[in-house]
């Protein structure tokens, strides 16, 4: 992917961003990140229903790579499963983080694969993922919760 | 000004960060460096030749100190590690024994969270009532919304001379005029005045004035306490240590040294006081009142200038200090400081610890530009003409 292009993307999501703007029903798991870092903050919130993501939407304010980020990751996660959402995050800290990671997996998630050389955006690259882990952990806790596990 | 004593500006950085902690010049590293490499032992300690040069060296600060501030005895004034300390020492160390559950603190809402958390602390300690005076549309304090909000209840009036976002400077000597009138105590916090205009606790009347070395060409790690004696005599001290005491024994009884000493428990940050010492007497060779007039004209040409940039929003035109808080229009605050930062121009992104202030400016972030008298017109020139290209911006950092 060209700079211009990664940009593109990057600039399009941030001043246009993806379901911008909360439901804050019950029947949606929310979770906050604040980076610690920065001053990026964001709320996402996400409707799972037998193991797919009905819907997402977040809110916040952040800096352009976190919230191009936050905006594209949400597009590219409704309809998935809960496994594959893993799959996808796993990728996602790969490529940020210098790994291995399946491109075609990706798609414009690419636009961040050179972020590591600012390394001190690497965390706003990364707050989504963030944000999604809380709300896959609270919803693992709450399983095991009706298991009795807990 | 005395840009020849500062090596970073040497190195074509454009400082614009001076709320944050200011540049330090050449004489007051090599203060420090001369205490920790020719006499750099213990103080109130030793009675050899070194201990004594270097407990006179940081007792003679205390009275630069005394004389910076115009105090009455070098008695009331107190070192710590910094502004924060200073504020948490007044808070748990007096006003938690002056103030009873439903006393009432005023507070504002665009007072950094030094001065802010701990009176919260203490209100759920012991219920005292924490009210934050209106503020101008501005965003200013004025002393009909002081004298407003002030009830029978009202003990303390907690506010920053200038404050660290919107750069407001208060009328102090008003302030503690009304108050006294009204047996109401006056603490303010100095960060961000102390190191820029002319600070005279006697004439201000204040007291209780915090601040702290960094903000003021001195070394991180040291901060002032001052408090009428009065008031110091009837304060306690939250840390307790060796060079506090006069004795102690096993069965608990302990005696305590008098103000100031009793109040600096442990070995104190020596050569920071030192370096503090230097950076008063470097403040004094240039003259308060012409840094703070100079300050004020550099703060005037930049909000010309930026005035003339559309898509630039300021927030504190008017406010008469060093400090201008601005937003590129559509941009992330944190974006633009990025965007300076590839030009080195380093400007603060953020909230600045002023969480609440968020209220009032129906924006939650800003970049601040903080000058000090090191900075100049042709420093600002360069910043009005980043700011001009803007459009630029995603190119540059994405």
């Amino acid at each position: 992917m060209d700079r211009e292009l990664k940009r593109e993307i990057i600039v399009d999501n941030y001043q246009n961003p993806f379901h911008k703007g909360l439901v804050n029903d019950s029947s949606y798991v929310k979770a906050n990140t604040n980076n610690e870092s920065c001053i990026d903050n964001i709320d996402i919130e996400l409707k799972i229903e037998d193991g797919i993501i009905k819907d997402a939407n977040f809110d916040g304010e952040a800096c352009a790579i976190s919230t191009s980020a936050t905006s594209i990751f949400l597009r590219k996660i409704i309809g998935k499963s809960l496994s594959e959402v893993e799959t996808l995050i796993i990728n996602y800290e790969n490529l940020i983080d210098e790994k291995e990671y399946d491109q075609d997996l990706l798609e414009d998630l690419m636009a961040y694969d050179t972020i590591y050389l600012q390394p001190n955006r690497k965390k706003c690259a990364l707050l989504p993922v963030e944000t999604i882990k809380k709300i896959l952990s609270k919803i693992k806790d709450d399983d095991n919760g009706d298991k009795g596990i807990k | 000004m005395h840009r020849e004593s500062f090596p970073i500006l040497k190195k074509d950085i454009i400082y614009f960060d001076n709320g944050a902690t200011t540049l330090k010049p050449f004489e007051v590293v090599e203060a420090m460096e001369d205490y920790y490499y020719n006499y750099g032992a213990n103080i109130h300690r030793g009675d050899y030749d070194i201990s004594l040069k270097a407990s006179n060296k940081y007792e003679e600060v205390r009275d630069k100190v005394k004389h910076f501030i115009n105090a009455d005895s070098s008695r009331e004034i107190v070192f710590t590690s910094g502004d924060t300390l200073s504020l948490n020492m007044i808070v748990f160390g007096f006003m938690e024994d002056y103030l009873n559950e439903g006393d009432e603190v005023l507070l504002t809402k665009s007072e950094h969270a030094s001065l802010v958390l701990p009176f919260m602390e203490l209100a759920k300690k012991k219920k005292i009532v924490l009210k934050y005076v209106p503020l101008t549309s501005e965003h200013e304090l004025t002393l009909e919304n002081l004298e407003a909000t002030i009830t029978e209840k009202t003990k303390v009036i907690a506010v920053a001379h200038i404050t660290n976002v919107l750069g407001d400077v208060r009328d102090i000597k008003k302030i503690t005029e009304l108050a006294h009138q009204k047996n109401i105590l006056v603490l303010v916090d100095g960060a961000q005045s102390v190191p820029h205009l002319k600070t005279d606790v006697k004439d201000l009347d204040v007291d209780f004035l915090t601040f702290s070395a960094h903000k003021m060409l001195g070394p991180t790690g040291v901060g002032v306490l001052y408090a009428k004696e009065k008031y110091l005599e009837a304060m306690r001290p939250i840390l307790f240590g060796g060079g506090m005491n006069q004795y102690f024994e096993e069965d608990g009884t302990v005696e305590y040294k008098s103000i100031p000493t009793l109040f600096e428990a442990g070995t104190p940050p020596i050569a920071e006081v030192i370096g503090l010492g230097r950076a008063i007497d470097f403040l004094e060779e240039i003259g308060m009142d012409n840094i703070y007039k100079y300050e004020k004209e550099l703060k005037e040409y930049l909000v010309k200038k930026l005035e003339n940039n559309k898509k630039v929003i300021l927030y504190n035109k008017k406010s008469e200090s060093g400090i201008l808080a601005f937003n590129l229009e559509g941009v992330f605050s944190q974006d633009t400081a990025i965007y300076l930062d590839h030009y080195n121009i380093c400007v603060r992104a953020g909230n600045h610890c002023a969480k609440i202030l968020k209220d009032e400016l129906n924006i939650r972030n800003t970049c601040r530009i903080s000058l000090y008298f090191y900075n100049t017109k042709e420093e600002i020139d360069k910043l009005v003409e980043v700011l001009e290209k803007s459009d630029e911006l995603y190119k540059i950092i994405i």
